[in-house]
């Protein structure tokens, strides 16, 4: 009789003390095995995220090819990539595509990435480089390794962007499960892979990012420009959780790097 | 637009509130999972200086008048056009009012103190140590006759690599003194306006990154009570914080006064760089966001500009046959 009511009280502690448990984890520390939600139950996209496929170099299907400087060989090669966008081709109007031609033929000087330019959004999600997501009951803040770019996402907020800029103003919403995310105000300047795919600065992103397991994301992007596409066009990827426990977001200030790209020609001439 | 300060009768109760002891839990505002809520965005700048006038000695704070006196001096928009020194970089600089970017342009909190610094009681920072002298000696020997030869002999700031005022410990800068402050489960983030997202884990966990250096170096955190911890080391050397060395540690200590008021403390120590330890305190202002997005090295037509015209000099003198 006393045995049972001990277990009884035993069990009834444990549930209490599982449920005032029910903080969220950490996140970045580790594999998950189920999903994770806040306080008020929407999903719980924190975390440290990484694209796992070869978009940043090219958003359309593409067969391996040759590095854009020679003399580093196969290490830097382009890879093969089946393509992002649904539908295979990104339907450019004429001139966008002569415009987009022209830019891979120019990328060796002029992609923003390699100047350590913000990589603007949706680039910036699918780069070869982690980013963290920053989640609490009210706003979603997001870093990307790359040059350090942040994001504010304005839940609930309804406002245009104020001004342009290189990651553009973010305004973000529940729809079920899935946080959708409006874009505006993107500067038009960023591109969308290192094959010179672009936007205008009269863009509109919108993303959607649901959880498909609990260590796993599906993104998805739909990007609405009639000033040079014929019709509004997506990308889908999954995204995959950084599983280390001990994971450490690393800082990738990459601006010295990009100097001998934009300032090599004011160089002092070696002297005679 | 000019702004206006925070009223003295507010800065009394700050100050006050300043030397008091922590809030008691009742008061504090929490987030949802429980911790005390230290987010928003906040203005660090201040009518305060970071050392006291030598001629104040030990003397820390100023009466409410002699405050407002100097507030009011710091908030008055000058009488006249800037002042055009040929030759100069304010002759050639673009005139700061234009783009608010001017003391007296933006919100700004003050206090009765009379310097950031608290210790040492002077209110000054300690002396450098020889060791210090030597090394920052040594990085102008280096350059010497070569500063404008390539962006690597320009400083962090030129190139927009770092800002040295949003480093650990944030301090107020010229403009843009603006920072964000984010908080979400296991992490809170600092971004001051013009510098990098600072990620501070808040488990107390030390780092697996071992003597990994970085600009901004590596932060971890910690509650106690009501405020958060924040221990940072493994800083670049190149960053050299007013003349530090790699191992400087700076701790800082956030703790939310009021709805409008976040208290930053902070401590730095360098063996290698001061004789002493120093602290300082100051009160983060509510502001209303949003922070813009700081493109400096998107924008920097500076640098590009500085060599160039170094350049252009260069040639001249070759062409007199100098």
């Amino acid at each position: 009789m006393r045995h049972t009511r001990f277990s009884f009280l035993i069990a009834a502690v444990s549930a209490v003390v599982a449920l005032l448990a029910h903080v969220p984890e950490a996140p970045g520390q580790g594999f998950r095995t189920e999903i994770p939600r806040m306080p008020d139950g929407a999903p719980d996209i924190s975390g440290v995220w990484q694209a796992l496929n070869n978009a940043h170099w090219n958003v359309e299907p593409h067969v391996a090819d040759y590095p854009v400087v020679l003399e580093l060989g196969a290490q830097f090669a382009i890879p093969p990539g089946q393509g992002v966008v649904e539908g295979g081709e990104i339907p450019y109007l004429p001139e966008a595509r002569a415009q987009r031609d022209e830019n891979f033929a120019n990328r060796l000087g002029n992609d923003p990435e390699a100047k350590c330019y913000r990589a603007g959004v949706p680039r910036s999600t699918y780069m070869p480089y982690p980013f963290q997501i920053f989640q609490n009951t009210g706003n979603v803040y997001v870093i990307y390794q790359f040059a350090a770019a942040i994001r504010n996402i304005h839940v609930g907020g309804v406002r245009e962007a104020p001004i342009d800029t290189w990651m553009g103003w973010s305004n973000g919403n529940w729809e079920g499960d899935t946080f959708v995310v409006d874009v505006t105000g993107v500067n038009g300047v960023t591109w969308l892979d290192r094959a010179g795919n672009f936007t205008s600065n009269q863009a509109r992103i919108q993303e959607r990012y649901t959880l498909i397991g609990p260590n796993h994301m599906e993104y998805e992007a739909t990007i609405t420009d009639p000033t040079i596409y014929s019709r509004p066009w997506t990308i889908r990827m999954p995204l995959y959780r950084r599983i280390e426990d001990d994971f450490q977001f690393l800082e990738f200030k990459c601006v010295a790097f990009s100097e001998e790209i934009l300032y090599g020609h004011l160089r002092k001439p070696p002297e005679d | 637009m000019i702004r206006r300060a925070i009223t003295i009768a507010g800065a009394a109760a700050l100050v006050t509130a300043l030397l008091a002891p922590a809030p008691s839990s009742a008061q504090t505002r929490m987030t949802a999972w429980g911790e005390p809520d230290i987010s928003g965005y906040f203005t660090q700048s201040q009518t305060v200086p970071l050392q006291r006038p030598e001629e104040l000695g030990e003397q820390e704070f100023y009466t409410p008048e002699e405050a407002a006196e100097r507030a009011a001096r710091r908030m008055a928009p000058p009488e006249g056009p800037p002042e055009r020194n040929r030759g100069t970089n304010s002759d050639v600089h673009y005139d700061f009012d234009q783009f608010g970017l001017s003391g007296f342009q933006n919100e700004v909190a003050t206090n009765l103190r009379t310097s950031i610094i608290v210790d040492p009681p002077n209110g000054r920072m300690p002396a450098l140590l020889d060791a210090a002298r030597e090394r920052a000696d040594a990085r102008r020997e280096a350059r010497r006759g070569r500063e404008f030869d390539g962006p690597e002999n320009r400083s962090l700031t030129e190139r927009c690599i770092v800002w040295s005022s949003t480093l650990p410990p944030i301090l107020p800068g010229g403009y843009n003194s603006n920072m964000q402050i984010f908080q979400s489960p296991g992490y809170v983030v600092i971004q001051a306006e013009m510098g990098d997202p600072r990620i501070i884990p808040t488990n107390g966990e030390a780092h697996a990154a071992g003597d990994l250096q970085q600009y901004n170096g590596v932060s971890v955190g910690r509650w106690e009570g009501e405020s958060l911890v924040v221990e940072t080391t493994n800083f670049h050397e190149a960053t050299a914080w007013r003349n530090s060395g790699p191992n400087m540690k700076v701790t800082e200590r956030l703790t939310r006064i009021d709805d409008d008021t976040v208290e930053y403390r902070f401590t730095v120590e360098d063996p290698e760089t001061w004789a002493a330890a120093w602290s300082g305190v100051y009160p983060l202002a509510r502001i209303d966001g949003p922070i813009y997005e700081y493109d400096c090295h998107e924008g920097n037509y500076g640098i590009a500009n500085i060599l160039a015209g170094q350049r252009a000099e260069e040639r001249r003198q070759a062409e007199n046959g100098q």
